[in-house]
């Protein structure tokens, strides 16, 4: 990353490095020592061909034989010796970049556990993944291929440009003049290069996208014989990818070639400018031709640093993104040491105090004046229309989400003064979605308690009423539930779910329609089970079905982000409320 | 090694020959890089001799004009050999994307014919990647491909360069070529396992970090993100070593395939010298092979490049073939329905239909003979050992609602799936109007029936697309096209018409993954709203209403029920409601028909289905009851 234009935000971007991964600069100063005696092996070509004409063949008593060989013999040496030298250079920098690479990676990970659930719902799932994977990735590559070349091309330069000065200053000034102006336009001339690669992977992003809906969708797709529309939308896309590439390598084509013409124009000049300094005496043959491979060390690293340079705007790019990542503040942050409160033991006692919500850097409001009492071991359901808020409410309760305004006190400690793995083993929340990891059932349950036997696990089923389910499938426990669950049905993947979250044994337990994909018959036993295993602890139920909301003790209503009503089913179902209307909808389908 | 070298090269072959003319292209061009580069090696020696030797000597008379005239023949080289390059390179890069885009089209066509078994027997992000960095990986090798050849032209005209100055030094210089081949070979023979194992550690640190995070709400929820941690530390750690093992490897190639040339030239000057001593080569011999050599250097490493990139090619081409040699298709008929598509109600029938899921598909590396690493597996059975669908008949009158009713697993979706034919049966047959459905020509059965499926997709398009999905095209036939009218009514019909109305852009308004997000009954009623817009003749719901809020869902399903007359309606339900509005139930238990018949009758005689319909309202009894009890025994 010692590149050699060290700008101001660039130097920023390292010194952060260094900071996130102290791995990246450990012996980093030793290597660059080895790294700069190494490049003397490149100059030793040219310097042995000047030695071989003007002392060797252009001798003074003519031509002196054993003296080349002499010459040849050293710089063989040299050569081989520089040859070991690079290699333990290589070595040395891959150790100390792939580990921090790694630490990098772990630290992303761990931030994007850290980042709000809101962050990492929905469409930017793939962009975190590709943060701790082809992010992480395209620095490692750009590292391993591209970062010697440049550190190396820089001490080649350097020393190609002394030892020319040292053999000839007028034409060292032609080979520098000729190749400064192209560094120097070679950034004007990369740029259309960075902004085609952009729209290429836009385009690229898109054509995925294409694609992805006709197997994503594919039932959709079948059901309703709309394939030619989605092949019309593949086949634009893919022609649109395809048109934006071939541009983007027409542009790097042609920065490329510059480098060629510039080379070409620095051979032709040292011939004539070289010739005509020999003419007058300034210069011996010897040093002439030395000029025409040390020109060629300035080629290389121009050369090979356009597309090395190429690698590195996607290296930054991608470090910038992993950067970002980590540095994105946390919504839902764990507590500064001095405010760390423990959950006192036993059921909680939840209450939500004056609470409003709304979604960050939104206007909109989600929740407002919220204020709520659930006695430790009481059975709260909360029911409402869709988008009413109700699961904003369960995501306040365990701390998934912080109120705009107010607070929410278990047991009388704010939640926010709660360190997240303290609180979250003891405050469980069962989501609609029960995500199944691609492990058998029994490992997923287990989850839920690490290190429970075989067992405690079926014990979890047991008490659910859910062995006869279990006893059902092919391999019981050791059953693969495939990728995300796939294996198994909506209503048997919550099934899961569930019984991890009674393994958890939580203290305080948040059902957000964790049972609204199972069959009546089932969920009415689970219902009568859940009552079993809750009693002792304080739950609330975010319900689909009245009968949930019936089961409870306290009904809770939400209705555009107010709470409307609180009370008993039974008084509630009579009040004439919006409650009651609900009751009446429910009754007449399922009487 | 050979293995994947000649597959891959076969690869290259056949994507040259699906772009002749681009390929064509990009090898004249190189070819005219490769010859411009060894003639300019040339022209070096010879100017050093005939110009720059005496004028600098002083053993010869040259003059200015020589000079000048010696330059530029030099950049008249440059200028043919910069124009090759640029041909070369933006051809290949034609070349290479123009294939990648036929590919990727025909995986879209195979995607969209392949039968919906196959599909759910392919992770869809294998299938997915396959169309991306699969297609992508398969024609990399065509970026150097040509360059490569372009070379063979350069050593050739280099190799006659060479020996046309000095016959001797040129053996000892061209030596260093077959060193450097060999180095590249070596190199990518120990280099190909580290980077299989490279890229296959960073497919699990992606599936770890994809899995973890789309676990993400369980994980906190869990308070488990320490223990996730830990699994992503193992997977990061062991990228890690892979990648330093690879990286040992490489640092170690390229020091030495710069020090060959450089020991070469070396040769060269220290043989050149007593040669030159005893006469019998010039200063501008030595130069033109040590200078040859020098150019050599560098583009003899496209081979190593092309080298490295077959094992990917191969990878590449081997899962994007095993999808377009999918021999499984849907066999459609030729047999069409010739009445108008507003013919009314039509019957459909079941008799002995059994079904079992296919197993999940193996990825085709896993079974490739050319890759290292990979061993043969024995075959996997086809389909899974218990059915999810056994013997079941059923008869469906035109016009009738049948409700299908059973336990979660019962196999009720299987079934509304075939119905439509999204699946065929392993066994048995469906008959709508009188017809296997495998008779029926393509079209035919989504022209007549429509299912509304339990999770709903939304594209990533406006509302009026998502309904229409192409109806609205304008090469649809009069008859068929949907018009905004159409569309309206539709969503109407689905209870969709307020929150479309609502929306910034009504119909236009863009939804899915780059648009407005959707709850999940709106994204229900949308789905309603694109079977109801294609007025199907049977209409099969399959828990379509789900995510209704009772309310809601109410007014659909009667809103379905004034409209529906022309509709025979098979509806997977739970709600007495929805079965209120059925002639008949289905009772579905694992895999098997239980019992059928009107709502009531079945309800007398099976206990099973008592249970799943009335559980909720005995639940409330229960409860009542026990309220009642409880405040009695308080008394």
């Amino acid at each position: 990353m010692s590149t050699p234009t060290t700008s101001a935000p660039r130097g920023g971007v390292l010194r952060r490095a260094r900071e996130l991964a102290p791995e990246f600069a450990v012996g980093l100063r030793v290597t660059l020592v080895i790294a700069a005696a190494t490049t003397i092996g490149k100059l030793v070509v040219p310097i042995a061909v000047q030695q071989t004409i003007d002392t060797g063949l252009l001798a003074a008593g003519g031509p002196d034989v054993s003296r080349v060989v002499t010459v040849c013999a050293i710089a063989a040496v040299v050569v081989l010796i520089t040859t070991v030298t690079a290699w333990v250079v290589n070595v040395r920098l891959f150790r100390s970049t792939e580990a921090g690479l790694a630490s990098l990676r772990v630290r992303a990970f761990r931030h994007v556990h850290d980042l709000a659930v809101l962050t990492q719902s929905g469409e930017r799932r793939g962009a975190l993944v590709s943060r701790v994977t082809s992010d992480v990735d395209t620095i490692s590559t750009f590292l391993q291929t591209g970062m010697l070349v440049l550190v190396l091309s820089l001490g080649q330069v350097l020393l190609a440009t002394a030892v020319m000065f040292f053999y000839s200053w007028q034409l060292a000034l032609v080979v520098v003049g000729c190749f400064v102006p192209l560094v120097l336009i070679r950034n004007r001339l990369q740029r259309p290069v960075a902004t085609a690669y952009a729209l290429v992977r836009v385009r690229m992003g898109e054509l995925l996208g294409a694609v992805s809906e006709t197997v994503v969708g594919a039932d959709v797709i079948r059901a309703h014989a709309a394939s030619a529309r989605s092949w019309r939308a593949v086949d634009a896309a893919v022609e649109a990818h395809r048109k934006q590439a071939v541009k983007a390598q027409v542009a790097t084509a042609s920065t490329f070639s510059a480098g060629v013409v510039v080379s070409g124009l620095v051979v032709a000049l040292v011939v004539v400018v070289g010739t005509l300094l020999g003419i007058g005496g300034d210069l011996t043959l010897g040093r002439l031709l030395a000029f025409l491979f040390l020109a060629q060390l300035w080629v290389g690293p121009v050369q090979a640093t356009t597309e090395v340079l190429n690698e590195l705007q996607n290296a930054l790019a991608g470090w910038r993104r992993v950067v970002e990542l980590i540095d994105t503040p946390v919504v839902v942050p764990e507590p500064a040491g001095d405010r760390v409160e423990a959950l006192p033991a036993g059921p909680v006692d939840v209450r939500v105090e004056d609470v409003a919500y709304t979604y960050p850097g939104t206007e909109k409001v989600v929740l407002a004046d919220v204020a709520l009492h659930l006695p430790a071991g009481s059975r709260t359901a909360v029911v409402g229309e869709t988008g009413s808020g109700k699961t904003t409410l369960a995501r306040l309760v365990t701390r998934l989400v912080d109120p705009a305004a107010g607070r929410v006190l278990l047991n009388g400690v704010d939640a926010r003064d709660l360190p997240g793995r303290e609180l979250h083993r003891r405050v469980v929340a069962v989501p609609q979605e029960g995500f199944l990891f691609d492990v058998s059932v029994g490992d997923n349950v287990r989850r839920g308690r690490p290190g429970s036997t075989d067992a405690d696990v079926r014990g979890a089923f047991d008490e659910l009423g859910l062995t006869g389910w279990l006893d059902g499938l092919p391999e019981g426990l050791d059953t693969p539930v495939g990728q995300r669950g796939e294996r198994l049905s909506a209503g048997e993947r919550q099934l899961v779910a569930l019984a991890r979250a009674h393994l958890a044994d939580p203290d305080l337990l948040v059902l957000d329609e964790a049972t609204s994909s199972v069959d009546p018959a089932t969920e009415v036993r689970l219902q009568r089970a859940l009552e079993g295993v809750l009693s002792g602890r304080t739950s609330v139920a975010i319900a689909h079905r009245l009968s949930t909301a019936e089961a409870a003790d306290t009904v809770v209503v939400v209705d555009a982000g107010r709470v409307v009503e609180v009370g008993s089913a039974v008084e509630l179902a009579h009040a004439g409320g919006p409650y009651s209307r609900l009751h009446a909808a429910w009754t007449a389908q399922h009487a | 090694m050979s293995g994947t070298f000649l597959t891959g090269m076969r690869t290259m072959a056949r994507g040259a020959r699906e772009e002749p003319r681009l390929f064509g292209i990009a090898i004249a061009g190189s070819a005219v890089y490769g010859a411009g580069t060894a003639a300019s090696g040339y022209l070096v020696g010879r100017v050093t001799d005939r110009v720059v030797v005496p004028a600098v000597t002083g053993s010869g008379t040259v003059s200015t004009g020589d000079v000048w005239l010696a330059g530029a023949t030099l950049m008249a080289v440059t200028v043919v050999t910069v124009a090759g390059i640029l041909v070369r390179r933006i051809w290949a890069g034609m070349v290479a994307f123009a294939l990648q885009a036929s590919y990727r089209r025909r995986l879209a066509r195979r995607y969209l014919e392949l039968p919906l078994a196959w599909h759910h027997a392919h992770p869809a992000g294998r299938l997915l990647a396959t169309a991306g960095s699969d297609v992508e990986a398969t024609w990399q090798a065509m970026f150097v491909l040509p360059f490569a050849l372009g070379v063979v032209v350069l050593i050739a005209v280099a190799g006659v360069a060479m020996a046309a100055a000095d016959p001797v030094l040129a053996t000892i210089g061209l030596l260093v070529i077959p060193a450097l081949l060999l180095a590249n070979i070596v190199y990518q023979r120990r280099m190909s396992p580290r980077v299989t194992r490279v890229q296959q550690l960073r497919g699990e640190v992606s599936a770890t970090a994809h899995e973890s995070f789309e676990g993400a709400l369980v994980v906190k929820t869990l308070g488990l993100a320490d223990e996730e941690v830990e699994r992503f530390t193992v997977d990061a750690n062991r990228l890690r070593d892979a990648n330093v093992a690879a990286g040992r490897t490489r640092g170690a190639f390229e020091p030495v395939i710069d020090a060959l040339p450089a020991l070469g030239t070396l040769a060269v000057l220290c043989v050149g010298a007593s040669r030159a001593a005893g006469g019998a080569v010039g200063v501008g011999d030595l130069v033109q092979i040590a200078y040859l050599l020098g150019l050599l250097a560098f583009p003899v490493r496209s081979f190593g490049w092309v080298l490295s990139e077959l094992p990917r090619t191969v990878a590449g081409d081997a899962r994007v073939q095993a999808v377009l040699r999918e021999s499984a298709t849907t066999p459609w008929g030729g047999r069409t329905f010739d009445d108008a598509p507003d013919a009314g109600p039509v019957p459909v029938a079941t008799s002995g239909l059994g079904y079992r899921h296919p197993v999940p598909a193996v990825d085709p590396l896993d079974e490739h003979p050319d890759l290292p690493g990979q061993r043969a597996r024995t075959a996997a059975p086809q389909h899974e050992p218990t059915p999810a669908l056994a013997d079941v008949t059923l008869d469906v009158a035109a016009g009738s609602t049948v409700a299908v009713v059973g336990s979660t697993g019962a196999g009720k979706s299987t079934l509304a799936g075939m119905l439509v034919r999204l699946v065929d049966p392993t066994s048995g047959e469906v008959v709508l109007d009188g017809v296997d459905v495998r008779e029926l020509a393509e079209g035919q059965v989504a022209g007549t029936a429509t299912l509304v499926p339990q999770s709903t997709f939304v594209f990533d398009d406006t509302v009026r697309g998502n309904i229409a999905l192409g109806l609205d095209a304008d090469d649809i036939p009069a008859g068929r096209r949907v018009s905004d009218d159409d569309i309206w009514r539709a969503l109407r019909l689905a209870r969709a018409e307020d929150f479309v109305t609502a929306l910034p852009g009504g119909l236009d308004e863009l939804v899915g993954e780059r648009g407005s997000t959707l709850s999940g009954g709106q994204r229900q009623r949308l789905a309603l709203a694109r079977a109801l817009v294609r007025k199907p003749r049977l209409l099969v719901l399959d828990d379509a209403t789900s995510a209704l809020d009772p309310t809601v869902e109410r007014a659909v399903l009667d809103g379905l029920a004034e409209s529906g007359e022309g509709t025979t309606v098979v509806v997977v339900a739970y709600r007495p409601a929805t079965i209120a509005l059925a002639d008949e139930v289905v009772h579905l238990e694992r895999g098997r028909v239980v019992d059928r018949g009107p709502a009531e009758e079945v309800a007398a005689r099976d206990a099973g289905y008592r249970e799943l319909v009335t559980a909720y309202a005995r639940a409330a009894a229960d409860r009542a009851e026990e309220a009642h009890n409880n405040k009695a025994g308080m008394a």
